[in-house]
């Protein structure tokens, strides 16, 4: 900021209700400094910016005195109420650009130091996510995991909040054009159009005429609202499609034939972007070379050509135009990024994005139409890599299923973690179990019991999952628990989920910290395993619901659990030698 | 890859080729071998072009004793670009794989107003006024006085590529419009002057039809091509109105008005000289009594329109003795504008045939047939004696002589109508006098005559066997591909009724039916949900879809498809249309989505291409018919009855499914493309209509499609975009093979190729 500092009259107010105390607020870069008017009050104001967390403003044109809120990081609110709003913009802007300021300030601070930024990005993002704070406050408080440890998983989320801070640019509804209908009250001949600055904005950002004469008119011709009745005025002319009548009232009123002429400012513009379109779809450059269509050669009436009145051509605007310049308003997108509350400055603006020139694309032109010649298929084509979508005939994953549970029973390493089986493994494990049977000879019960009820059970659960997904899929099995068991298990689906991620994100291990950590994990996993055990049990009557879903969260469990005893175990029979111990 | 069909050797630029492609460059290269005319149908989306180009320059590269002269003439000036870029693809792969021996000049050819890079005169409007902006820099007579008076304008790149003299010279490459300007700005040579004359040298020449097809342009740039010349006319299937369109002449009474004024300022000059320099009226009399074969010793600048009749005739014999003085033809022309005028105010249509016509001017103006014959080149001859470099203020008299050069040439198949106002307004008087052409062959006649092949091809040649006929000539070959499909990526329905199961149609009687319109955009609305990208569609006129959409906009259903995606509409202003056209193609890139209603017969239906995702479905509202109430069409229908006994139904029905056909073919570029096309109207579902269609969309019109409601047609979509999404063998995994290798063409070769096609 230039001038460096602000100074306003103002009054400042602790709470919305607050009276409020007459004063001068002064700003500079850092500080913001509030002296009463009556020297003896007591509600004096000295402090940093860097202690305020955010700002806000009360809308013009909202039936709310100009009012600018800063609220520090302990969630205390400053209110000052200004005179006038472009007082309070000027204010407004200045504390925008102190607080980019100060909050960019602290990135440099190196990364061991944990800078007050980050610690208040952190506890706000505790706050707003209760989940988290509940994470948060079992595992690291409950000395499972440690502060870094926690945050070092959740570092896209600190990036992304960063990241929103340039908001995204709202682009324009595609139907704006036909937003501006009037309303009427059905008695009188009167009729009201209800003009936002959105819907300026958008007027402004269609027809640079109706801006140009805006700002070429407004105040110093006539007032804004003479200026939008004579724009509607004009709009009526247009939507009785009578041209004459048109002709006849711009010829009186020079103003209003602004608006019902052809928009200059948009035919240089056209004249421009000419040269920059695709050369395969240039039908400008057509018309060159057309020797058959001179004046009054070719066929004149055959029906197929159109027929008009060329004396009032300059006032006949048709719907197709308008539907083709919003079509290429919208693709354009907002350019300006200003308050949408002073028509002038979006006209300025508007005005100021519309000059500026875009380079030769000439390059791009080229590029485009080689790329458009080409037969894609007919090229050997360019290799991307890709993995084939392979969607299985649901036989194939019931078969491969069954082959999954004999061999995780058969498996004494008993990996859980891979439930997968291409039909080639399972086929290769059907013979293994063939074989075996040929050279063992059957064993009594054929399958054995827990066999045959896993694969049931696995069968059942695949069978009513897919039956109940199907009768309603909004309806999933967890809406149909009751509420607290429904939280109790999301909740204890997000911690088993947290306990997981850094339980294999420590192996292998490589420090006595990282051991340390995961048997400290180990151990809240175990009771993690149990309480589930419980809720199982608890809930009796919904017995086949709650382990529909507990069952899976169990076995991911387990899978960890039991590869941290071989783990364990071949460390044991390694013994000292390889401290590095690799799985 | 490298291929033999029969004793020439084949360069093409890809690793692959469709079986179609190869059976294409089968049959052109019989009709080369037979120097014979062809006609050629194959479906869109399947590479004609760049199996053309490649069959062509191959078999000049086998040659090279007798080579072969390529012209491809294009429809418009973006098609141009693009041959020009495809041969761009298939000369650097020849010569890499031949090396520099294959070296040949490729180049496109346009109007001053493409191809001018002086900005004096670029800033001129139209094209008529940059070529008289040109005129007024380099005529010779300019330049004569500019020799003397430095302070004369000239234009520096015209002087500089005058100065290099027989040095100015195109080096072996491919030229499209932007190279020629790039390579003119470098050397500071006129790149128009300099296209023009390495027109003559250069092994492949693109330009548009005109520039052979329209005697007036064709007198011009044309008349040096050799014999040994391959003609092509892609995208052939409107040619024959191409053919009767640059025959074709109307009077308006602006017209009149402006040859009186031209009359007038001539008449002045003509003072002007009298009084200054007499001699060279004189000496113009005196070459128009040796003929009017003056041509050959004419500045190239200087050149201009040439007559509009064909020129065989009319150049041999001297000028009629009444019009050699200046001021005797001056007269002349004063009395047939006169005669014109006299002619326009007419209650009624009139209708007559030109030797009535003529006969008519000869006992009311006094000028006989033969006078008016000449009067096109007279006033050529006149407006150069006179100096006169503003031609485009003088069009209006040069139509006047045009008429007068064309009644007086041909007898027959043409006709005479004046029409005293527009059928559809007739509350407005603007009378017009229309000299129209009816019979094709006229204007193709001499491209036959002279060049050893012309080959005629395109997406939609259906019925084949009509083409012959409306054209006149006999081809060697004449043959309609179908398309060997991997998969069904298009999926042509026939939609008859609305959501509400009753009937859709254009038919007049229905059209303004508030029902149909409803029905429509109910069609329209449901499709944009569904399906992705860009949607087009076609409408029967412009008339017919300003109403509908207006009509769309008040009840609401615009404003919901507008939810889906944005809308671009085609307008009778070509600048407008252009833009709108680049941003549905932003809208597609970049995945917002898009509709372009466009209109059949209009500019963007002629030559833009809606292929992959611009163009994933394409719904024709309605039968383009053309306007029957329209004189100059019964007329031409009569002609048509009376000359090819070709019934009236027959023509109507042919041409309207021919545009729509074109219309709905502007979706597929390649086998990898898929699109849907639509014939939303009750009368696709007849079979007289439908059976007109081209071989490949009926090939794949179901009977099931046949006879849809909005409903099912909806469903059809939704199936057919899920089956389009899934990855496919692109080779055509079993039976059919639809992608051949080079491998594949030597295993076919040497086995019996038809096994493979039919």
């Amino acid at each position: 900021m230039s001038t460096g500092q602000v100074i306003k009259r103002a009054k400042y107010k602790t709470s919305v209700k607050d009276p409020g105390t007459p004063g001068v607020l002064k700003m500079t870069e850092n500080k913001i400094v509030f002296r009463p008017n009556d020297p003896s009050s007591g509600t004096k104001l000295d402090m940093e910016f860097r202690f305020i967390e955010k700002h806000k403003i009360t809308k013009e044109g909202s039936n709310k005195p100009p009012w600018l809120n800063l609220t520090n990081s302990q969630g205390q609110s400053y209110i000052f109420e200004f005179e006038s709003f472009p007082d309070l913009h000027v204010c407004r802007e200045f504390v925008g650009n102190a607080l980019a300021k100060s909050e960019d300030a602290p990135k440099v601070v190196s990364d061991e130091q944990l800078s007050t930024a980050d610690l208040q990005r952190r506890i706000k993002l505790l706050q707003e996510d209760s989940e988290l704070q509940k994470l948060h406050k079992q595992f690291v408080i409950g000395g499972v995991l440690t502060e870094s440890e926690f945050w070092a998983t959740r570092k896209k989320l600190l990036d992304i909040d960063v990241s929103r801070k340039s908001k995204q640019l709202v682009g324009f509804n595609n139907s704006m054009i036909l937003d501006t209908k009037p309303t009427s009250d059905g008695r009188t001949n009167k009729v009201t159009f209800n003009l936002t600055p959105e819907i300026k904005y958008q007027i402004f950002a269609l027809k640079p005429a109706v801006r140009q004469a805006f700002l070429k008119f407004v105040p110093s011709k006539m007032t804004e609202k003479d200026f939008w009745t004579k724009y509607f005025r004009a709009e009526y002319l247009h939507s009785t499609k009578n041209a004459v009548a048109a002709a006849a009232e711009a010829a009186e009123d020079e103003e209003l034939a602004v608006f019902l002429k052809d928009d200059e400012i948009l035919e240089s513009e056209a004249r421009r972007k000419i040269r920059r379109v695709d050369p395969t779809l240039d039908m400008e450059a057509d018309q060159g070379d057309d020797y058959t269509h001179l004046p009054d050669h070719g066929i004149f009436r055959d029906g197929s050509k159109e027929i008009s009145e060329p004396q009032h051509e300059l006032y006949r605007r048709t719907l197709s135009q308008d539907l083709n310049r919003q079509g290429a308003v919208v693709l354009e997108g907002r350019t300006v990024d200003v308050e949408l509350e002073d028509p002038r400055t979006v006209a300025e603006a508007l005005a100021r994005t519309r000059n500026e020139s875009i380079g030769n694309t000439e390059q791009g032109r080229l590029d485009r139409i080689s790329q458009m010649t080409q037969i894609e298929d007919l090229q050997t084509p360019q290799d991307h890599p890709f993995a084939p979508l392979c969607i299985k005939d649901p036989r194939d994953y019931f078969d491969s299923q069954q082959a999954n549970a004999v061999k995780t029973l058969n498996d004494s390493q008993a990996k859980f973690d891979r439930c997968r089986l291409s039909p080639e493994e399972a086929y290769g494990s059907l013979r293994k179990s063939i074989y075996k049977i040929k050279t063992v000879g059957l064993s009594d019960p054929i399958v054995s019991p827990e066999v045959a009820l896993m694969v049931l059970n696995g069968l059942t659960q695949n069978i009513s999952s897919t039956k109940s997904l199907g009768k309603n899929s909004q309806e999933s099995v967890l809406d149909r628990l009751p509420f607290a068991t429904k939280e109790e298990l999301l909740h204890h689906w997000v911690s088993s989920q947290e306990l997981l991620r850094h339980f294999w994100s420590s192996y292998p291990i490589t420090t006595p910290y990282l051991y340390n950590k995961v048997s400290k994990l180990k151990d809240a996993m175990s009771l993690l395993y149990s309480k589930l055990e419980e809720i199982k049990a608890a809930r009796s009557d919904l017995r086949h619901q709650v382990s529909l879903i507990v069952h899976p969260m169990q076995q991911a469990i387990e899978a960890a659990l039991s590869h941290y005893d071989t783990d364990m175990r071949k460390r044991a029979a390694r013994g000292a030698e390889k401290p590095n111990g690799y799985v | 890859m490298k291929f033999q069909i029969e004793d020439v050797t084949v360069y093409f630029p890809y690793d692959h080729i469709y079986p179609e492609q190869y059976a294409y460059m089968l049959e052109l290269k019989r009709t080369l071998d037979a120097k014979g005319h062809c006609l050629l149908e194959m479906p869109t989306g399947t590479g004609k072009t760049i199996a053309l180009l490649s069959l062509i320059t191959s078999y000049t590269l086998s040659k090279p004793q007798n080579p072969v002269k390529l012209i491809y003439c294009t429809r418009t000036v973006h098609e141009m670009e693009k041959t020009l870029a495809e041969l761009k693809l298939l000369h650097k792969y020849q010569v890499q794989h031949l090396g520099p021996a294959s070296r040949i000049l490729a180049l496109g050819l346009s109007s001053r107003k493409n191809l001018c890079i002086n900005q004096r005169v670029l800033a001129a409007e139209n094209r008529d006024s940059v070529d008289a902006a040109c005129r007024k820099l380099t005529a010779s007579w300019v330049r004569a006085v500019a020799a003397e008076n430095p302070s004369i304008p000239t234009c520096e790149f015209f002087e500089q590529y005058e100065k290099a003299g027989s040095g100015a010279v195109l080096p072996p490459g491919v030229y499209t419009l932007q190279d020629l300007r790039a390579f003119g700005k470098e050397k500071g040579w006129c790149p128009y002057f300099l296209a023009r004359h390495m027109v003559q040298f250069a092994n492949v020449v693109v330009y548009s039809y005109q520039y052979l097809l329209d005697p007036k342009v064709a007198g011009i740039i044309s008349k040096e091509m050799q014999r040994e010349s391959v003609v092509v006319f892609d995208e052939a299937h409107n040619i024959d109105n191409v053919c009767i369109e640059a025959l074709s002449v109307s009077v308006r009474r602006q017209t009149i008005e402006g040859a009186r004024r031209n009359l007038n300022r001539m008449r002045r000059e003509i003072d002007t000289f009298k009084a200054t320099d007499a001699g060279r009226l004189r000496a113009e009399y005196n070459r128009l009594v040796e003929g009017l074969a003056l041509r050959g010793d004419m500045a190239n600048t200087d050149n201009w329109l040439s007559n509009p009749a064909l020129p065989d005739d009319i150049l041999k014999e001297a000028v009629p003795g009444n019009i050699r003085k200046a001021e005797h033809f001056l007269h002349v022309l004063h009395r047939l504008v006169q005669y014109l005028e006299g002619r326009l105010e007419t209650e009624n249509v009139e209708k007559e045939s030109p030797v009535v016509f003529v006969a008519s001017i000869v006992n009311h103006a006094g000028i006989d047939q033969k006078t008016l014959k000449f009067c096109y080149d007279r006033l050529h001859s006149l407006m150069l004696t006179l100096e006169i470099t503003d031609t485009d203020e003088f069009l209006h008299i040069q139509t006047i002589c045009d008429f007068a050069t064309l009644v007086g040439t041909y007898a027959r198949g043409f006709s005479i109508i004046i029409e005293p106002f527009d059928e559809r307004m007739p509350h407005i008087p603007d009378p017009v006098l229309q000299l129209s052409c009816h019979d094709a062959s006229l204007a193709i006649k001499p491209v036959f005559e002279r060049f050893q092949s012309v080959v005629i091809t395109s997406g939609t040649l259906s019925p084949i066997d009509l083409y012959p006929r409306l054209l006149n000539f006999n081809p060697v070959v004449s043959r309609s591909f179908t398309m060997s499909l991997t998969r069904d990526c298009i999926c042509p329905m026939v939609l008859t009724r609305g959501s509400d199961q009753l009937p859709v149609s254009t038919k007049f009687d229905m059209r303004s039916d508030l029902g149909v319109v409803r029905n429509y955009g109910r069609l329209l609305l449901e499709m944009a949900s569904v399906v992705p990208d860009g949607i087009v569609c076609f409408f029967v006129s412009y008339s017919y879809m300003d109403g509908i959409i207006n009509n769309w906009n008040e009840n609401g259903i615009l404003k919901e498809i507008m939810q889906h995606k944005l809308v671009f509409i085609e307008t009778q202003d070509v600048v407008e249309t252009t833009l709108a056209l680049d941003n549905y193609r932003k809208a597609c890139d970049c995945g917002r989505g898009a509709i372009f209603f466009s209109v059949a017969r209009g500019k963007v239906a002629e030559g833009i291409d809606f292929d992959r995702h611009y163009g994933r479905l394409v719904i024709m509202f309605g039968v383009p018919f053309q306007y029957t109430l329209s004189k100059i069409l019964l007329a031409r229908l009569e002609y048509l009855r009376d000359t090819f006994q070709i019934k009236e139904g027959d023509f109507l029905t042919f041409d309207a499914l021919r545009q729509a056909a074109q219309c709905v073919g502007r979706v597929i570029r390649s086998k990898a493309d898929y699109g849907m096309m639509i014939f939303a109207d009750k009368r696709y579902s007849r079979h007289d209509k439908r059976s007109k269609l081209p071989g490949w969309i009926l090939s794949h019109l179901h009977d099931a499609h046949l006879n849809l409601s909005t409903d099912m047609a909806l469903h059809i979509a939704r199936e057919f975009l899920r089956k389009m999404a899934q990855p496919y063998d692109k080779a055509g995994g079993s039976g059919r093979k639809t992608l051949l290798s080079q491998e594949d063409l030597e295993k076919m070769v040497e086995g019996n190729m038809n096994d493979m096609f039919y």
